[in-house]
């Protein structure tokens, strides 16, 4: 019997993601991995970690904050390390030398997964491994110090986009991920944000129970690298559904559904003023890219529902 | 009774991958090695193995895969070779590192650019360093047994460390010769069950592999690491005298070919070799003391038996498939200091023979031992180091 969505039922259970890591106060991953593994936590589990601030912080010699088996191997290959897990797994089972139902998830930073670690990722889902991968989105290098990934907003600052007198910031558009990994079709592909935490855990819920390869992309928010109070993790990531820059969906068997429709869509300038990193962009030389950002938010925000009434 | 059979390089190692049967292989294409999987794809769709064969896509990811599947607690088998084996680089460290008993075959072929596909040795040279052990083969024969100890010797609980087992990529891969063939329930015998050791999928006693360790550590793990590594000639031993038992076939950590008396010596890895103890045959009835050492085992390198093996010589030339471009060949790296600590030393020379599949012909042995003799005579050294056989 599975613990009930309540918070009552889930305050009662164990986190399997623990206190003690040393991941930044107020850091979003960590709130996502807890979410994540709470959700699953009626499981037997096996975990696997690419390199980046949740990996490093987590599992540094001789502590873990990790209580279910865990494999790090390296930056790029998470999923295909969990792929080779679940593959053993399969083999062992076949052959009669393991008998419980144990579900895999991978995590992997938005490094990790958009870009160095796209082409395990791609391979992993293609060849339908059961297994999980969540990308915790934080948008940038956060463990290398704050540089720009192809997760990466337009006209964000990084330490390698800088905000200077001739570049405004990064100057490249980011890579939708999800509707990458939704072209794999597979059978099970989701947005989710650590504000709407019902939501994100259903989503888990509903990967795991099905069988092959399943994706959910997780904004993140990183008090260091976004320049905000170490407290606003939640309230930005809010702020991310509510102004559509983070819609809220799942692709199930290629079906899309948006799984929270804000009453009012606020401006992106909203989300944006929170932020050290978008300081620039209020500047009058730099309207036009606040304008641009708007009109991409709006442009895959029209995508998304006319998708979704296709099928309704 | 052992089936005698005429195989390539890569038919052998795939009947003892076969015969091995491991749980999880993976697998991504790359000449000369491409063959080798097609084989052990064969066996896996006609349900002649239990293998869950994983075609990744690529050779990063291979390894990777490896890793994942060896930590879970299996046995565990891929193939590459050249720039395949250069892309798993990271992952063979990460391999090595978290003690996990992979064996794979290498192909030896040559490194980009230009781009070519055939056998050298500057791909497994490149690896040297990676915590791998490493087996060398004169020909399939070699290749077949080599791959067979491999597993025990993986496995065995004093290593517990990934194997690599090379062969010559066309020369060996791809030409076909005799090879004695064990019946199937004999190699079974042989490798025996695989003996999980802190299983990822143990759930009941849960393990994390690949921490984060910082420098008050991480020294103690590579010393640990190099520990295990000076266990490996002994369980190299040991698993070849059984093999010998199971074979008729006697391998050590290397073989000294009329060594004893010899006067000059070549040093000399896979199937170079033979064609080099042809001629070591033609100058001893000539009356030269010519003799020859071919490394089987070349990480760990085996330094005070190979110093033993070559001490009483005069001159001898290590003739390397590989470069290390501003430096000497990576064997004679090994044999100039294997010989080093010896009050008295033979005179090393060093020659770069063969790279991207150029032949290596018995006019070439020939030369440089009339070097050798000549050397011997004199003492006097023309060049350290040089190419040989090339167009000028
Ligand atoms: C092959 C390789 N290249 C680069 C690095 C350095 N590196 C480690 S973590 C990291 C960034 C991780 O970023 P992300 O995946 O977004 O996770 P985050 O740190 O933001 O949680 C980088 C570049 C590495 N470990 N391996
Ligand atoms: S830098 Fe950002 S992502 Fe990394 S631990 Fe700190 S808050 Fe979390």
């Amino acid at each position: 019997m599975a613990t009930e969505l309540k918070l009552k039922e889930l305050a009662k259970k164990e986190p399997l993601f623990t206190s003690g890591h040393r991941l930044c106060a107020g850091c979003g991953a960590a709130i996502v991995a807890k979410m994540v593994l709470l959700a699953a936590a009626d499981y037997p589990l096996v975990l696997a970690n690419a390199t980046g601030c949740l990996e490093v912080a987590s599992c540094i010699q001789d502590y873990t904050a990790w209580r279910v088996p865990w494999i790090h191997s390296a930056f790029e290959n998470a999923a295909v390390t969990l792929a080779g897990v679940e593959t053993m797994y399969r083999a062992l089972k076949k052959k009669g030398k393991i008998d419980r139902e144990i579900k895999f998830i991978a995590f992997g930073g938005d490094g990790g997964t958009y870009d160095i670690g796209l082409q395990s990722l791609s391979g992993a889902m293609e060849r339908g491994h059961d297994l999980l991968y969540v990308c915790y989105d934080n948008g940038a290098y956060m463990n290398t110090g704050i540089q720009r990934s192809s997760a990466t907003p337009l006209g964000a600052e990084t330490t390698t986009s800088p905000a200077g007198s001739a570049i405004p910031g990064k100057l490249q558009r980011r890579k939708n991920l999800t509707r990458i990994i939704a072209a794999h079709n597979v059978p099970y592909v989701a947005q989710a944000a650590p504000s709407h935490w019902a939501d994100l855990m259903k989503k888990v819920r509903k990967a795991l129970a099905i069988k092959g390869p399943k994706f959910i992309n997780i904004l993140s928010p990183c008090n260091r690298g976004w320049r905000t109070r170490t407290d606003d993790a939640i309230m930005l990531s809010r702020l991310a559904v509510e102004t559509c820059y983070w819609p809220l969906y799942e692709v199930e068997n290629g079906v899309t559904k948006i799984t929270f429709k804000p009453k009012e869509k606020k401006p992106v300038e909203e989300f944006l003023k929170t932020q050290g990193r978008f300081k620039h962009l209020f500047k009058p030389e730099n309207e036009w890219i606040i304008r641009q950002f708007q009109e991409e938010i709006d442009r895959e925000w029209e995508r998304l529902q006319k998708e979704e009434t296709l099928y309704s | 009774m052992a089936r005698v059979g005429a195989v390539t390089g890569n038919e052998a190692v795939a009947e003892a991958l076969r015969q091995i049967n491991p749980d999880v292989c993976a697998a991504y294409p790359i000449t000369p090695q491409t063959e080798l999987m097609q084989r052990f794809a064969a066996f896996v769709a006609n349900g002649k193995v239990d293998t869950e064969l994983i075609l990744v896509e690529s050779e990063h990811s291979a390894m990777s895969a490896c890793i994942g599947a060896a930590a879970a607690g299996g046995r565990v088998a891929t193939a590459t070779c050249g720039p395949g084996l250069a892309l798993m680089w990271e992952m063979l460290y990460v391999a090595a590192g978290m003690r996990l008993p992979i064996f794979m075959a290498v192909v030896n072929r040559a490194l980009s650019a230009p781009l070519n596909i055939h056998g050298d040795h500057s791909d497994a040279m490149g690896a040297r360093d990676a915590g791998w052990v490493q087996l060398w083969s004169e020909n399939a024969q070699e290749a077949y047994d080599n791959m067979i100890q491999a597993v025990r010797i993986a496995e065995h609980m004093d290593v517990r460390l990934p194997v690599m087992v090379c062969y010559d990529g066309f020369i060996i891969s791809h030409s076909i010769q005799r090879a004695e063939l064990f019946e199937d329930n004999v190699v079974k015998g042989f490798v025996g069950e695989y003996k999980p050791l802190n299983p990822l999928l143990d759930l009941d006693h849960p393990k994390s592999y690949g921490p984060l360790i910082l420098p008050d550590e991480y020294h103690e793990y590579k010393r640990a690491q190099h520990e295990a590594m000076t266990k490996v000639k002994d369980v190299v031993l040991g698993v070849a005298e059984d093999f010998a038992r199971i074979s008729g076939r006697r391998y050590g950590l290397f073989e000294a070919y009329r060594l004893d008396d010899a006067e000059v010596g070549l040093v000399i890895l896979n199937s170079a070799a033979g064609t080099a103890k042809d001629v070591v045959d033609a100058f001893r009835e000539r009356g030269v003391k010519a003799g020859l050492l071919k490394p089987r085992l070349f990480r760990p390198f085996p330094y005070e038996e190979v110093a033993a093996a070559l001490k009483g010589l005069k001159a001898v030339a290590v003739l390397d498939r590989a470069d290390s471009f501003g430096g000497y060949g990576p064997v004679f790296m090994e044999i100039a200091s294997a010989l080093y600590p010896l009050a008295e030393r033979p005179v090393v020379i060093n020659k770069i023979y063969g790279l991207g599949g150029r032949d290596f012909l018995p006019d070439h042995a020939a030369a440089v031992l009339n070097e050798l003799v000549e050397i011997a005579r004199t003492g006097r050294v023309r060049v350290a180091k040089e190419y040989i056989g090339v167009r000028e």
